[in-house]
């Protein structure tokens, strides 16, 4: 198990993901055409990462020792 | 860090806890209604297309010049002999289509509103699209209002903001949980329970952005009604102060006449909507225009314009007012309708995780009460057996 982590540590992947999806959310209202690309891009990261987690991947991954 | 302060830490989560349960358990059984109901929403242009319940426009060649407004008006009329127009609607990517929203009076609650689309070149009508009824429409009222009108929709808001106090407390309570643990872990070989916990947490907090945006949204679309009411008597305030009358009576003014000063004023801009005098996007003795720009942006924020139906006169109205603004960009964050097929798909996934979340944490309580009673009869078992 890994130590205890700082506030800092728990929200870093949080707020990363919280900031691509806001602009994946801005981007298609500022522009059209490749902005809509790049907000399908965007928004598609949270739902992907929820994939990967719930799947368990990640779990393999990162403890291959399982 | 000193007891003293891990105790009041801990009551503190206790209190964060208390209200994390209380105001997600009071909205969840809404939310789930809105999030499931909001499904096929996200795609009704879609379904309304499968269905073929869209009125489409008879191929006419590009170059046909569009009708008179006047006689738009007049075929609507003559549609629905006993009702009065309160605004024609003319969308992005139907210019051909004016579709006529009619009701008995201007001023009702618009919930008994006809309409008729009518070809914007011929001015012939070419059907009643029916909204009231079938299960779009079905769908479409249990995420509105509940069928209950303006009480419906604030008492949805309040239950919109019981999920936003729910997602903030859930952020707050993520950082005990995840102090050991790594981002995003589930941990599978435990007991279903912490899986449950586990999975709640990783899809809460990784689309948590996304919940507030579209919660957040919706409580203020809920209030669209008294926002649009406020602005309507701001305008009429600002025009009485400048002495525009603007309660005159209007009879047997020319649309076409005030859309022609209109257009030729702003020539780089499409109507939206016009509404009548008397309706809740006007004031008592105006038409109002609603222009949309031509970019994006602009598209969705409809700048209204104000004209004199006896003297077809522009009239300067007050700028668009703050709330109007947040109310405007409100719609396309909250319907996701703004970044074509696959942004909808991405709404729908969200939606869908958003579901998962919601029945996870019911679970957790459940199980969690259920674990509480186990725990309370066996300690009165061993309190009750003799010694």
């Amino acid at each position: 198990m890994t130590g205890r982590r700082t506030v800092m540590q728990v929200f870093l992947w949080p707020l990363v993901l919280a900031l691509v999806t806001l602009c994946g959310l801005l981007s298609a209202l500022l522009g059209d055409g490749v902005w809509d690309v790049l907000s399908w891009c965007l928004l598609a990261v949270p739902v992907a990462v929820c994939a990967v987690f719930a799947s368990g991947r990640q779990d393999r991954r990162t403890h291959p020792e399982r | 860090m000193s007891r003293a302060r891990a105790e009041s830490t801990g009551t503190r989560m206790q209190r964060w806890r208390w209200l994390h349960t209380w105001s997600s358990l009071v909205c969840t059984v809404f939310m789930l209604v809105l999030c499931v109901t909001g499904l096929p929403l996200v795609f009704s242009h879609e379904i309304r297309h499968l269905t073929q319940t869209v009125i489409e426009a008879p191929a006419l060649p590009v170059a046909t010049p569009r009708a008179s407004l006047d006689r738009v008006v007049e075929t609507a009329r003559g549609f629905h002999p006993a009702l009065v127009p309160l605004y024609l609607f003319a969308e992005e990517d139907e210019p051909a289509l004016w579709t006529v929203k009619m009701d008995t009076r201007p001023d009702t609650d618009e919930s008994a509103a006809r309409f008729v689309v009518i070809d914007a070149r011929t001015a012939l009508p070419l059907g009643e699209p029916r909204f009231d009824d079938g299960f779009m429409s079905v769908m479409y009222r249990l995420h509105v209002d509940l069928f209950a009108g303006l009480a419906g929709k604030l008492f949805l808001g309040l239950m919109g903001v019981l999920l936003l106090v729910a997602l903030v407390s859930g952020v707050v309570l993520y950082v005990p949980f995840m102090r050991k643990l790594a981002f995003g872990t589930v941990r599978r070989e435990r007991a279903p329970r912490i899986v449950w916990l586990d999975l709640h947490n990783m899809l809460g907090i990784v689309t948590v952005a996304w919940a507030l945006v579209v919660g957040a949204t919706g409580v203020v679309n809920t209030w669209a009604d008294l926002i649009l009411q406020a602005w309507q008597r701001e305008q009429v305030t600002a025009l009485r102060a400048g002495h525009a009358d603007a309660t005159a009576p209007v009879d047997g003014a020319s649309l076409q006449a005030a859309a022609d000063v209109v257009l030729a004023a702003f020539p780089d801009k499409a109507v939206s909507t016009i509404a009548f005098p008397g309706t809740l996007l006007s004031t008592p003795a105006h038409f109002t225009f609603m222009l949309r720009g031509n970019t994006p942006l602009t598209s969705k924020l409809v700048e209204p314009v104000l004209v004199d139906p006896l003297t077809s006169q522009i009239i300067d109205a007050a700028p668009r007012p703050w709330y109007a603004t947040a109310l405007l960009l409100s719609q396309p964050l909250h319907f996701g309708d703004y970044g074509a097929l696959p942004l909808k798909v991405l709404w729908a996934a969200l939606d869908a995780i958003t579901i998962v979340v919601l029945w996870s944490g019911v679970v957790l309580w459940w199980r969690k009460r259920r674990a509480a009673k186990a725990a309370d009869r066996a300690a009165t078992r061993v309190a009750e057996s003799p010694a």
